[in-house]
């Protein structure tokens, strides 16, 4: 910067400068100006607007997916212009980016400043007083000196010079408020370590999120495996996640008549560090506002639904019990839909096996209620729970090595006809139904799973600090003023002067002039006592 | 935790009132506004009826009211006086509004046991509440009451909106909101955004002004009854300057509030995202304050932008858009 910029000023030949020198400097010299600053503001406000408007891929990709496919060729322009993800996009990111180094370039110079003016002499007093917005003469009785010493005495707590001029006056300079341009600096420089500490941030953060039974149910951080879904920083492969146990022991909720739910806590165990080698578990409760802090990372309960509990009576007399999650299909009461998978046991054959693999798929419901055969929800809360179940049997494809969601059957498969429903029925718990075959469905009950969210920000007590230094600069810049007092004590002339003094006051608000007058008023008052000529 | 229906009730009752008695005292505002004479209009008057009869527009001479071509102080002392009567009992009755106001909104706190914000229709009552409470106290120093009836024109819209297409009954809040976060986050948003409302209205009349100095047609009857540019400029920075560190303390207590519910401290949530650009926007309006070329009509323009943003999150963010800051309690 300082190569770029001492040069051009006196350089009386023209077009002696590098034009590319010339066009650096000029470009650098525009990026740091405060209109540009104000350019770069505006257009920050208007690029991250689409993001409030718009749905974002990273926030919500079914919503996205279904609000492009309902734009036709608007949505699909959107998206290669990267709207539905704003703040990830090159614009964005430019905006942003040009803003940084204007910052940069605009507080390099000022802390320079700054750091001068610290060092400074107040300036001299000002020759007539009298022009000043706050300004004060009297008369006094006491000589100059004694008028400067009081002065003094009032003033102590600002920076002082005393000078004395040529005619025999005394002057005093105070300057008081140098933590205004304090706290602004540090308040830009806490923007500036705010946004570096975001960007590293995402590089060595992760985020997963896993549904575990409330039932005892453990969920381990060793793997990537574990979570059912896994958003990985920039640096952050998989391999080394902060090892730690928790141990879901029972989940409940409490509900308002109306069905609103007014409370969630999870009781769960945990383990991390040492009490993994030796097996402690320590307890804790897990509720909303209430994450659990543990080997460096936090462990949210973010969610939480029911699993219904079948069990099967296969025709050869085994039986098999399955406690499978299904996803709320409504917040409100927690209709749920999803499907519980059965292998038939006993079968070795493969082939023999594809065709009698049963899925009960179909609607739960907490609280039931039935429209004719039509099951709706009308609770949250687990009080009357039944299911309305679809049978299916045959080949599930769960072979056939393509992923398949744990709350659906493969569409594929139904449509293929290898997989046919055999069976459609509305069960309330503990009621069973039969299948042609002879195998017995039971419904047994509800059991709640609660979805975690484990999160991994290593800089976020970085941004925390340098959000608080941002609260805490922009108050102080805001409220001090940076302003300045000026005494003149002249001794008197004139018939009746006899050792008295001319004291002149003079103030100056080097910033916003609203409010200092009250001070200076009272400065006025201390200095010329309280008569006013 | 059952809701006293006895004091709710109460609550709404005071509500109510208090909108009535904002109303009542806009009239007797407007009614000393409407009386108030400018210091130097006579000689805008004067100036007025040159450019008319050079060739102005006709209209010009509306601003010139039949009795006062004599141009001095003395007799108007009368009207003046009768005006500032009028003035104290509007003021009377501003305060008496905000107590009921005030009441209302405590009345609503102690009958659902918790923070009286907790969806759109207190929280709204709330910001109204705040900005009504600025606004007195930066009438006394600063001479401008007669302005209080265009402070209450937005605040009694705001309020008949909450009272009847937002109203929510007195009911607990969900659990997501049960931490004392809500005490501190929501009651600095409801702060700052009250209190930007005055600096938001301040620069609107500054905009009304400077575009009559511009050009003495427009708004000829209204601008010249307002206070100086630079009354109303000083009005909009100072107020702007207490709200924009509070605003910026919410939305980081926001934020440290986010990462325990939400598992995030910051989620590009429609709400957040707006307050960042309203925020944005405040910060363009205070470093235009402080750039040549950007001082006065454009600083107001951006202050007037930056309040519409935060009405814009108000309204649009909570009714329109779904995020996770859904909490109208609507729908």
């Amino acid at each position: 910067m300082t190569v770029i910029e001492e040069k051009p000023d006196v350089q009386p030949p023209r077009r002696r400068v590098n034009p590319i020198l010339a066009l650096l400097r000029n470009t650098w010299r525009g990026l740091t100006s405060m209109r540009i600053a104000l350019v770069l503001l505006f257009l920050l406000a208007l690029a991250t607007l689409p993001g409030a408007l718009l749905p974002q891929r990273n926030l919500d990709a079914t919503k996205t997916a279904n609000y492009i496919a309902a734009h036709g060729w608007w949505g699909e322009l959107l998206d290669r212009l990267q709207f539905f993800g704003v703040y990830s996009s090159v614009w964005f990111s430019a905006i942003y980016l040009l803003l940084f180094i204007s910052l940069v370039g605009c507080l390099t110079p000022r802390t320079w400043d700054f750091v001068k003016a610290l060092r400074a002499k107040p300036v001299l007093v000002p020759r007539n007083l009298a022009r000043l917005p706050h300004h004060a003469t009297k008369t006094v009785d006491d000589d100059p000196d004694e008028v400067i010493a009081a002065a003094r005495q009032r003033l102590r707590r600002w920076r002082i010079v005393e000078r004395e001029e040529e005619d025999g006056a005394r002057t005093l300079s105070a300057e008081r408020g140098y933590l205004r341009e304090a706290g602004n600096l540090v308040f830009h420089f806490a923007m500036l370590g705010l946004i570096v500490s975001l960007a590293i941030g995402k590089l060595f953060s992760y985020e997963g999120d896993v549904i575990v039974m409330a039932d005892g149910s453990q969920f381990c951080n060793s793997g990537v495996l574990n979570y059912d879904s896994f958003r990985p920083g920039i640096e952050i492969d998989g391999t080394d996640l902060d090892p730690f146990c928790v141990k879901i022991n029972d989940f409940s909720a409490g509900y308002l008549p109306s069905g609103a739910a007014e409370s969630f806590h999870a009781d769960i165990e945990y383990q991390s560090g040492a009490d993994l080698d030796n097996g402690t578990w320590r307890p804790y409760t897990l509720r909303v506002n209430d994450p659990l802090r543990t080997a460096g990372d936090r462990i949210y309960l973010s969610g939480h639904g029911y699993a219904p509990v079948f069990t099967v009576k296969f025709p050869n007399g085994e039986t098999r019990t399955h406690t499978t999650q299904w996803e709320p299909v409504n917040i409100q009461n927690f209709l749920s839909q999803g499907a519980t998978k059965f292998d038939p046991p006993g079968v070795t054959d493969p082939a023999q096996r594809r065709t009698k693999q049963l899925a009960i798929t179909g609607l739960l419901a907490p609280t039931a209620a039935f429209d004719g055969t039509l099951l709706q929800s009308v609770f949250p809360d687990a009080l009357s729970p039944a299911v309305a179940i679809d049978v299916l049997r045959g080949d599930l494809g769960i072979d056939s090595g393509r992923g398949q969601s744990i709350f659906s059957v493969d569409q594929s498969m139904v449509d293929s006809g290898a997989l046919k429903r055999v069976a459609r029925q509305n069960l309330r718990a503990g009621e069973s139904m039969k299948l042609d075959d002879g195998t017995e469905i039971t419904f047994e009950g509800l059991r709640p799973w609660v979805n975690l969210q484990v999160s991994h920000d290593p800089t976020q007590l970085w941004v925390l600090a340098f959000a608080l230094l941002i609260v805490l600069g922009l108050g102080t810049s805001l409220t001090v003023k940076r302003r300045r007092v000026w005494v003149r004590a002249t001794p008197a002339t004139g018939d009746d002067a006899g050792g008295r003094t001319v004291v002149a006051v003079g103030g100056l608000a080097r910033t916003d002039q609203a409010g200092y007058g009250e001070e200076f008023a009272r400065i006025e008052r201390a200095l010329l006592g309280d008569k006013e000529t | 935790m059952p809701v006293n229906e006895t004091l709710a009730t109460y609550s709404d009752w005071a509500y109510g009132t208090a909108v009535v008695i904002y109303v009542l005292a806009m009239i007797f505002f407007l009614v000393e506004q409407a009386m108030h004479r400018a210091p130097g209009k006579a000689k805008l008057e004067v100036e007025a009826k040159q450019l008319a009869t050079v060739g102005g527009p006709a209209e010009l001479d509306d601003t010139n009211d039949t009795e006062d071509t004599d141009d001095s102080d003395e007799p108007e002392a009368p009207k003046a006086d009768r005006g500032d009567r009028i003035g104290r009992m509007g003021f009377a009755l501003l305060v008496l509004g905000a107590l009921l106001h005030l009441g209302a909104v405590l009345a609503r706190g102690f009958a659902t046991e918790r923070v009286p914000w907790g969806n759109m229709y207190e929280y709204g009552s709330a910001v109204c509440l705040v900005a009504v409470i600025a606004w007195i106290v930066l009438i006394r120093s600063f001479p401008v009451r007669r302005l209080t009836a265009f402070v209450l024109l937005p605040i009694v819209v705001l309020m008949f909106l909450g009272g009847t297409v937002l109203y929510t009954a007195a009911a607990p809040v969900q659990p997501a909101l049960q931490s004392y976060w809500l005490v501190i986050h929501v009651s600095a948003a409801a702060s700052a955004s009250g209190i930007l409302l005055v600096p938001g209205v301040a620069s609107v009349l500054y905009l009304v002004k400077s575009a009559n100095e511009k050009n003495p047609a427009r708004f000829g009857r209204f601008a010249g009854r307002l206070p100086a540019l630079d009354v109303l400029d000083r009005i909009a920075y100072r107020t702007t300057i207490i709200a924009f560190p509070v605003f910026t303390f919410g939305v980081v207590c926001g934020a440290i509030w986010a990462e325990s519910a939400w598992g995030r401290f910051w989620n590009w949530d429609p709400k957040e995202t707006c307050a960042l650009v309203a925020w944005v926007i405040y910060a363009a309006y205070l470093h235009a304050r402080a750039t040549a070329g950007w001082r006065g009509t454009k600083a107001a323009a951006i202050n007037v932008l930056g309040f519409a943003a935060m009405v814009f999150n108000l309204f649009f963010i909570n009714l329109v858009t779904a995020g996770l800051h859904s909490y109208a309690g609507l729908g």
